[in-house]
C-alpha cells in the first residue's frame, strides 16, 4: 500500500447504529491520492478516503469543491467527460477501478448512480424500472423485480395502479424515487447519490432520507449533499471537502473525514468548524 | 430635424421595408401556386391519376405510370438514405471524437450543397454508362440528395435529447449502442420522421439527376427498378418541350400534383415535429 496519509474515521461503536460495528467495517472503496483535472483545471487533488460497506457516507462542502467530481469517479462516469485526467488510485473491493483491463460499463453496472435532477426516461413507470434489467439480461420474473425495486424505493403503493402511465406524469419527488428504483432494479452493490434531494421540497426530501436509511441494510451508499442538515440526518460518516487556493491554483481537497456526529459537534479542523457553524459556504 | 426624430423615421422605414420583403416572399409563393393551379387544374381528373401516359400524338392519358415510378424511386431512395443518414447522425452525436466529428460534419454540409446536376452526372458515370438507365440508379441519385438532409435533421433532434437521459442509461451499466436504441432513438423518432418527410418532399421533385438516370419514355406502368422508371419531374420536363398544348396543360397539372404533395408533406412534417417536441417537454 502507499504511505500516503489517510484520515481514519473513528466510529464510536456505542453511538453508531449496529450496521457500522467496527468488526463489520469492510472497506468497499479505498482511495489513494486521487487527483482529477479537466484540461488545465484541477478539480480535486490528493484525496485519501475509505468507504465502508452498509454505511452511508456523506460528502459535504461548499460549491465548486469537487464533491460531484469525486463521486463521479467512483463509477467512472467522469470517463464520459472529454479531457478528464485521473491520477492516483481507487481500489474497489481490492481491485483498481482504473486498471487498463477494466470495462467502465461493467463498473457502472455494479455501482449505481442517482443524479441531482430526476431523469426518468420518457417511458412508462414500469418500463423505467424494467428497462435496465431487460437490457442487461435479467428478464426472469421481471414483474416481481419491478415490484421489489419500487417497494424498496417506497414508491410501489403510489404507482401500483398506474404502472403503464408515463413516468413524466409523476411529481418531482416521485420521479426521484423512481430513479432510485430504476438504479436498484439492476442490483448494484453500491449506490451513489449526487445531491438527490436538492431539487425537492422538504416532504419529498424526507421521503428520500427515510428511504436511504432503509437501503443501507442492503447497499453501501455515498451521498453528495450541499445540505448540512441532510448529512447530519442520514450519514454515518461525513467527509468535508473544501476549496484550497494556493498560488493561483484552486482545487478541492478533503479536509476532514470522521463520524458524522464528530464532524458536526467537535470537528478537528478549523475549516470544518467554520463551515458547519455557517461561517462560510 | 433632430437626431432622435431621424432615428425614429429610419426605424419606421426599415420596419416597413422588412415587412414588404416578407410579403413579397409570400406573394411569390402565392403567384406560383395560383398560376400552376390556373393552368393545370383543368386537366386534373380521375383519369389523369389512373391512366398511364398516352402514346405520342394520341389524346387523353394520365400520369399514373409516372406517379407509380416516382413513388418507387422515392421509396427506394428513402430505404437507402434513411438508415445511412440516421446512423451517420448517431455516429456524429454519440460516438465520434471531436476531431473526427467536425470534418465529417463539414463534408456532410458540402454534400448537402452539391448541385443536383453534379450528383446526376456522377451517378450517370457510375451506374448508367456501360449499363442502361434504371430505377435504382435514379433512386441512388435521389438518396445522395436525401442523405445529408436526413443526417442533419436527425443530428438536430439527437442533440435535443437531454444529456441527463444518456447519463441515466449509462449509469445503469448499459452500453452506448443499447442506450442509443433503447432511450435516445425512441425519444427522437418524431424528429427523425419529420426530417425524412421533408427529404422525401425534396427528392420527389428533383429532376436533374433523373434526366441522367431514369428518363426513357414509357407509356405503361413500370415497376421493374432495373429499367428506367417514368416519373413526374421528367414527365413535366418532356411534356413542356412538346408542341401540343394539351400536353402543356398536363405538364402544369402534374406540377400541381407535385406541388400539392410537397405542401402537404411539409405541413405533415410540421405537425409531427410539434408532437415530438411536446413529448420531450417536461
Amino acid at each position: 500500500m502507499t504511505e500516503s496519509f489517510t484520515i481514519a474515521p473513528v466510529i464510536d461503536v456505542a453511538q453508531e447504529r449496529h450496521e457500522a460495528r467496527a468488526d463489520e467495517r469492510e472497506v468497499v472503496f479505498d482511495i489513494h491520492d486521487l487527483t482529477v483535472s479537466y484540461g488545465p483545471l484541477t478539480a480535486i487533488s490528493g484525496v485519501d478516503l475509505q468507504i465502508y460497506r452498509n454505511v452511508i457516507t456523506a460528502i459535504i462542502g461548499p460549491s465548486g469543491c469537487g464533491k460531484s467530481t469525486f463521486i463521479r469517479c467512483l463509477n467512472r462516469m467522469n470517463d464520459l467527460v472529454p479531457g478528464t485526467r485521473i491520477e492516483g488510485q481507487i481500489l474497489y473491493q481490492g481491485s483498481d477501478l482504473y486498471a487498463s483491463g477494466v470495462d467502465p460499463v461493467d463498473v457502472r453496472r455494479r455501482i449505481g448512480m442517482v443524479f441531482q435532477r430526476a431523469n426518468p426516461f420518457p417511458k412508462s413507470i414500469y418500463d423505467n424500472v424494467a428497462w435496465g434489467p431487460r437490457v442487461l439480461g435479467m428478464r426472469k420474473d421481471l414483474d416481481d423485480r419491478v415490484e421489489k425495486a419500487l417497494r424498496s424505493a417506497a414508491l410501489w403503493d403510489e404507482v401500483k395502479d398506474r404502472l403503464k402511465k408515463n413516468a413524466l406524469s409523476l411529481s418531482g419527488g416521485q420521479q426521484q424515487r423512481l430513479c432510485i428504483a430504476r438504479a436498484i432494479a439492476v442490483e448494484p452493490e453500491v449506490l451513489l447519490l449526487d445531491e438527490p434531494a436538492s431539487a425537492l421540497d422538504p416532504i419529498a426530501t424526507s421521503a428520500i432520507e427515510d428511504l436511504m436509511h432503509r437501503l443501507k441494510r442492503e447497499y453501501t451508499l455515498v451521498i453528495v449533499t450541499h445540505n448540512m442538515q441532510q448529512a447530519a440526518r442520514v450519514a454515518d460518516l461525513t467527509a468535508f471537502f473544501s476549496l484550497e487556493v494556493d498560488e493561483e491554483r484552486r482545487s478541492g481537497v478533503l479536509v476532514e473525514y470522521d463520524a458524522t456526529s464528530k464532524i458536526f459537534t467537535n470537528p478537528s479542523d478549523k475549516r470544518t468548524e467554520d463551515y458547519v457553524t455557517g461561517r462560510f459556504g | 430635424m433632430s437626431r432622435d426624430r431621424r432615428r425614429r423615421i429610419m426605424n419606421r422605414a426599415m420596419e416597413v421595408l422588412a415587412t414588404v420583403a416578407a410579403l413579397v416572399a409570400v406573394a411569390v409563393l402565392a403567384i406560383v401556386v395560383l398560376s400552376v393551379a390556373r393552368r393545370g387544374a383543368g386537366a386534373v381528373s380521375w383519369d389523369f391519376f389512373t391512366k398511364p401516359q398516352a402514346l405520342f400524338g394520341q389524346p387523353g392519358g394520365g400520369i399514373a405510370n409516372a406517379l407509380v415510378g416516382t413513388a418507387l424511386l422515392v421509396l427506394l431512395a428513402t430505404a437507402i438514405a434513411l438508415p445511412v443518414g440516421v446512423l451517420t447522425a448517431i455516429y456524429l452525436t454519440e460516438f465520434a471524437p471531436r476531431r473526427l466529428a467536425v470534418p465529417i460534419q463539414v463534408m456532410i454540409d458540402v454534400l448537402a450543397g452539391l448541385p443536383t446536376i453534379v450528383i446526376g452526372i456522377f451517378v450517370y458515370a457510375l451506374l448508367v454508362v456501360g449499363h442502361t438507365q434504371s430505377g435504382y440508379a435514379g433512386a441512388f441519385a435521389l438518396a445522395v440528395i436525401m442523405l445529408p438532409l436526413i443526417a442533419r435533421a436527425t443530428q438536430e433532434v439527437l442533440l435535443l435529447v437531454p444529456a441527463t437521459l444518456r447519463e441515466a442509461s449509462l449509469a445503469l451499466g448499459v452500453r452506448r449502442w443499447r442506450t442509443v436504441v433503447g432511450v435516445i432513438l425512441p425519444t427522437s423518432v418524431g424528429g427523425i420522421l419529420t426530417g425524412t418527410v421533408l427529404a422525401v418532399a425534396r427528392a420527389a421533385g428533383e429532376t436533374a439527376p433523373l434526366l441522367f438516370t431514369s428518363s426513357i419514355f414509357a407509356n405503361t406502368v413500370q415497376t421493374d427498378v432495373t429499367k428506367a422508371l417514368p416519373n413526374i419531374p421528367v414527365l413535366i420536363f418532356t411534356y413542356s418541350e412538346q408542341p401540343d398544348p394539351a400536353l402543356h396543360q398536363q405538364a402544369w397539372a402534374a406540377a400541381l400534383v407535385l406541388m400539392a404533395f410537397v405542401l402537404l408533406a411539409s405541413l405533415f412534417a410540421k405537425a409531427l415535429l410539434a408532437r415530438s417536441r411536446r413529448k420531450l417537454a417536461r
